[in-house]
């Protein structure tokens, strides 16, 4: 019950309408989170500004990252201003039509059906360059990188699982005993469960790498689909997380969610700086540890290479492994001589192509624990 | 039992049990307790988040019940396990005794005092208590789905047993570092406060409170070469703890006010990283200098 005197239902519809403007403002302010705020501004006092904004910053916030958003409604609404919603939408599409001799507009492929292509033309496909693809042929490698089966390279779980050999399990062995009223019976044994190493993927979307950042989230999302718990950065002008996005079921529809989440597709990358944003706000505190962690970039860095490499080296201590796909590494005549490449190559454990279906199916086996010169 | 009134009431039991919690950390403790949801604290390492359960106990006169989340973490290690060697015991002392009623002789095998209350069964069991649920996001994700049954029904279910209940449901802190973003399902049933770094006058409060042999003058520099410190970009920013053991360090060595030979001598208790050290060695000086 308020007992700042005010009306019961009065408060609540405001409380609602709070929660509205709120999840326009990208808060996941779920129902049951709204009636957990109800409640606690019950316990409250409903006139205290100061009141109702712990009540709601406590029930309807899930992250760090809804304080800010949740201040600028908070403060918005309770001006009786609505708040505008935060989300843009992208200057620049993801999906990327490619001029190519013979298509009519690229723009318009959807609207055709999507032909089977044939084992013989698949080949032939798995080397084409990403970059140069037609509408059809981007449509058929969609479908095959779709289904690439990227799993972290496997290690030891503390769980547990029954064996026929190895270490006693007491557990299960005195629990069939005492299902026999005490006869001893066989004796069940135990062996640690294999896990695959949490998989982390970081996609330079930079303009240099425009070509490519779509097949690389699509492979990204394969991977993202395939485990959960699988962490996907992007990194241009600024680093954004969108594992969260990559969760949707539907490639196209994660890649329209990324799309909308990232707001620098295009631009240059200061590559260093923002391996320092991922480590310091992810990578050290667990999300690294461990990990196998994939960089896709040129490695063309606009910023300092040297703090590129002193930022490769902290990973290095942290990750599992270190994997870089190097689009053009791939292509005849390619050495790393840009400064980034140079300075990150020393902590790169595994240095892969990224430029063709079939180095996307390589990288995939390479997380998996193949070693690229295996 | 204390019951607190207010937000402003329960900040002052905590300030008694020698936690200083501000007007966010008060309200969300409050709530917690007056509306007996979980409060899931998020924040840098540090920053007080273990601290609150043990200073909570206090103020409710109750007793903590903690438990250390690790990857693997099972239902036998956080629920209950049942006493294998005392039920073997019993099987044979009925079997000695010349029991034969096999019925019988199975429904006292798995009864409760067989069964091993593990910490969220003992936070059940034990009524009123805190419950401390630490570094949740080091769990894996198997666990937290055992987490859910426990936090939103406030019941255990023992297949062999049937369902615990608690009478009085405890009060629960969940606390998690940001290893790994915890599944919505379980922020959902919590409140969710986000701990921030003390500002100065607060730091300087906590690190007398937690520490009544420093100097005003020592807390004083120490606060403002955390501040400093926290604003360099350092690969581990300190936190309020690593203050407390670093005034601690320096009252130790018989410091009454910050000596930049004592301070670098004992910068290991304060810094962790050595990149950090050298970069915070050399302008120790400076920044303890009020200003």
């Amino acid at each position: 019950m308020g007992r700042g005197g005010v009306s019961e239902t009065a408060v609540t519809a405001t409380l609602v309408g709070f929660a509205r403007t709120l999840r326009s403002a990208g808060v996941d302010a779920d129902p049951e989170r709204v009636h957990a705020l109800v409640a606690a501004v019950a316990e409250l006092d409903a006139a205290q500004p100061r009141d109702v904004y712990w009540a709601g910053r406590l029930t309807l916030c899930g992250g760090p990252d809804d304080l800010a958003r949740y201040d600028r409604a908070f403060a918005a609404y309770f001006a009786g201003v609505q708040a505008p919603p935060v989300r843009r939408v992208p200057s620049v599409q993801v999906i990327h039509p490619v001029a190519q001799s013979g298509e009519g507009r690229p723009g318009r492929d959807h609207d055709e059906p999507a032909t089977a292509a044939t084992a013989s033309a698949a080949e032939v496909l798995r080397h084409r360059d990403l970059a140069l693809l037609t509408a059809d042929e981007r449509e058929t490698v969609r479908r095959l990188i779709a289904s690439i089966d990227p799993l972290g390279d496997p290690r030891l779980s503390r769980r547990y699982r029954p064996a026929s050999r190895g270490p006693l399990d007491t557990r299960r062995t005195v629990r069939a005993l005492l299902r026999r009223g005490g006869e001893p019976a066989r004796l069940e044994h135990r062996a640690r469960r294999v896990r695959p190493r949490r998989l982390v993927l970081v996609v330079d979307v930079s303009g240099s790498m425009q070509p490519y950042a779509d097949p690389l989230l699509r492979f990204a999302h394969a991977a993202a689909r395939r485990r959960p718990g699988t962490e996907v950065f992007t990194v241009g002008t600024r680093l954004t997380r969108v594992s969260r996005e990559m969760r949707a079921r539907d490639a196209n529809s994660a890649l329209a969610a990324v799309s909308r989440a990232v707001p620098d597709w295009s631009g240059g990358t200061r590559l260093g700086e923002l391996l320092k944003a991922f480590l310091d706000r992810w990578g050290q505190r667990g999300v690294a540890r461990g990990a196998v962690v994939v960089l896709a970039s040129d490695g063309w860095e606009r910023g300092d290479a040297a703090l590129l490499g002193q930022q490769m080296q902290r990973l290095h201590r942290l990750a599992h492994r270190v994997v870089w796909a190097n689009p053009h590494r791939g292509k005849p005549g390619y050495a790393p001589m840009t400064a980034g490449m140079v300075a990150a190559l020393p902590f790169v454990d595994d240095f892969v192509d990224g430029h063709t279906l079939q180095a996307l199916e390589r990288l995939s086996a390479v997380v998996s624990g193949v070693r690229a010169d295996a | 039992m204390t019951v607190p009134s207010s937000p402003a009431d329960l900040a002052e039991l905590l300030d008694a049990q020698g936690y200083l919690a501000d007007e966010g950390l008060a309200t969300a403790a409050y709530l917690a307790i007056r509306m007996r949801r979980p409060l899931f604290c998020e924040g840098e390492a540090g920053v007080g988040k273990t601290a609150l359960a043990g200073a909570l106990a206090g103020v409710l006169s109750a007793p903590v019940i903690r438990l250390q989340c690790y990857e693997g973490l099972d239902a036998a290690q956080a629920l209950y396990d049942w006493d294998f060697p005392r039920q073997l015991l019993h099987l044979r002392a009925a079997e000695a005794v010349g029991v034969t009623d096999g019925d019988r002789l199975e429904a006292e095998l798995y009864d409760r005092r067989f069964l091993v209350a593990r910490p969220l069964l003992q936070a059940l069991e034990t009524s009123p208590c805190v419950l401390l649920v630490d570094e949740v996001d080091r769990a894996d994700d198997e666990f937290e789905a055992f987490l859910l049954e426990v936090l939103s029904d406030w019941t255990i279910t023992v297949p062999e047993l049937g369902t615990i209940r608690a009478a009085d449901p405890p009060v629960v802190v969940l606390t998690s570092n940001r290893t790994r973003e915890v599944h919505d399902a379980l922020k959902r049933r919590c409140l969710y406060h986000w701990i921030d770094h003390p500002g100065f006058e607060r730091e300087v409060a906590i690190i007398r409170r937690a520490l009544p042999e420093s100097t005003q003058a020592l807390a004083e520099a120490v606060a403002r070469v955390a501040g400093a410190a926290r604003g360099e970009d350092l690969l581990k920013p300190p936190g309020v703890a690593e203050s407390i053991d670093w005034a601690e360090a320096m009252t130790a060595l018989g410091a009454r006010d910050l000596d930049v030979d004592v301070a670098a001598a004992s910068l290991g208790a304060f810094l962790k990283y050595r990149e950090d050290q050298e970069r915070v060695a050399g302008r120790l000086a400076e920044w303890a200098v009020a200003g």
